[in-house]
């Protein structure tokens, strides 16, 4: 190129100020956190050994992966984020990191991280890892998020698939019991966000994302929350049933799920007069104590088993 | 993101700039260095003993 072509360009060049940090934020850290405890746990559950370095590359790949679709969902959706008050201030809206850095930073991660994975641990893992970045990046962000209010309904699966992914990783197979641990993530995803979009509901409207209470009214979100609430309680007591957790889990976990029932009660029984939306603050954040406290105590025991055999 | 300004033949960038891109060649050497040393340990448990196993 010519130095008078590049002069005549020259307010188009940018420079990119990005610090590593900015990079980091791309990946969802609290997301990644949540995968790979969730995939840690689907490990520690499958009745199969691995190498240790095998299974810290798993669990990079996995969380990796999981980043890479916090890139590419960032990428997709900046100009959402850039108005609601929760994503404002991520690195895209703010300029921090240009679109296109975003988008080949999560494809580059992606690639990496998917066949890493196949390559070190098993395909199967792999294949299931890049559903699970399409998943969220191409059906949830690009499609349903912005279509559909079931949206986070249909997306919560690619959140749900780390345990699978981590039990795949380690006996090459998807079994029942992987399916659980998909189940009880995937059915309290659409009570957890819904808790959150019933208290930011200016938040979803001012960015035109067709959250359920937006377009289905305050009621009907209520309705599901406690619908949902009552299938996740089964769900989560499941793994007792099936066997792969002891009765203690059985009980823990029943004694969680009635909390979470009870919460969600409140949430459906008190409607749109409670202006501070108090219960649906304290279900989101039950919420995610919940989710935590079952795949710790499935994880406690599964280590317990372990070491005593 | 600042714009950084043509000065004939070269691009002139603020420090910031050049910290930042300082900074982020550090941690993409770090990040391959250690995804080098990753596949050499990993390649080794995954194949054992088999990994002296070539054919001719």
């Amino acid at each position: 190129m010519s130095v008078e072509a590049i002069e005549t360009k020259s307010d188009d060049v940018l420079i990119s100020s990005a610090m590593p940090g900015d990079y980091y934020r791309l990946m969802k850290p609290r997301v990644m956190y949540l995968v790979i405890f969730t995939a840690f746990v689907g490990m520690l559950l499958a009745p199969a050994n691995i190498n240790p370095l095998l299974g810290f590359i798993a669990i990079l790949c996995i969380s990796i992966g999981a980043g890479a679709s916090g890139s590419l969902n960032m990428w997709y959706d900046a100009d959402i984020d850039a108005v609601m008050d929760r994503t404002a201030k991520r690195p895209v809206p703010t300029g921090a990191v240009t679109p296109d850095q975003a988008l080949s930073f999560g494809i580059i991660l992606s690639v990496f991280s998917v066949i890493t994975l196949g390559l070190m641990v098993n395909w199967l893992s792999a294949f299931l890892l890049a559903f699970t970045i399409f998943f969220y990046a191409v059906i949830y962000t690009m499609w349903l998020k912005r279509s559909t209010p079931q949206n986070i309904v249909i997306g919560g699966a690619a959140g749900a698939f780390p345990p699978m992914i981590g039990w795949a990783a380690m006996t090459g197979s998807v079994t029942i019991e992987s399916i659980v641990l998909f189940a009880i993530i995937f059915l309290w995803t659409p009570p957890h966000f819904w808790a959150l979009a019933l208290f930011r509901l200016k938040d979803y409207e001012n960015a035109s994302v067709p959250m359920l209470p937006n377009v289905a009214g305050e009621r009907s979100t209520r309705n599901q929350i406690l619908g949902y609430a009552v299938l996740l309680a089964l769900s989560g007591i499941l793994p007792a049933v099936l066997g792969f957790a002891s009765i203690y889990y059985g009980v823990f976990s029943a004694a969680l799920g009635a909390r979470f029932l009870w919460l969600s009660f409140k949430v459906w029984k008190n409607g749109s007069e409670n202006e501070h939306y108090g219960f649906e603050k304290k279900l989101f954040g039950f919420s995610i104590f919940y989710l935590f406290a079952i795949f710790a105590a499935l994880g406690t025991e599964a280590v317990i088993m372990r070491v005593i055999g | 993101m600042a714009e950084g300004k043509f000065t004939q033949e070269t691009v002139s960038m603020t420090d910031a700039q050049k910290k930042a891109q300082r900074s982020r060649n550090i941690i993409i050497a770090l990040v391959l260095a250690a995804f080098v040393v990753l596949l050499y340990f990993g390649t080794q448990a995954k194949l054992g003993a088999n990994i002296l196993q070539r054919p001719l």
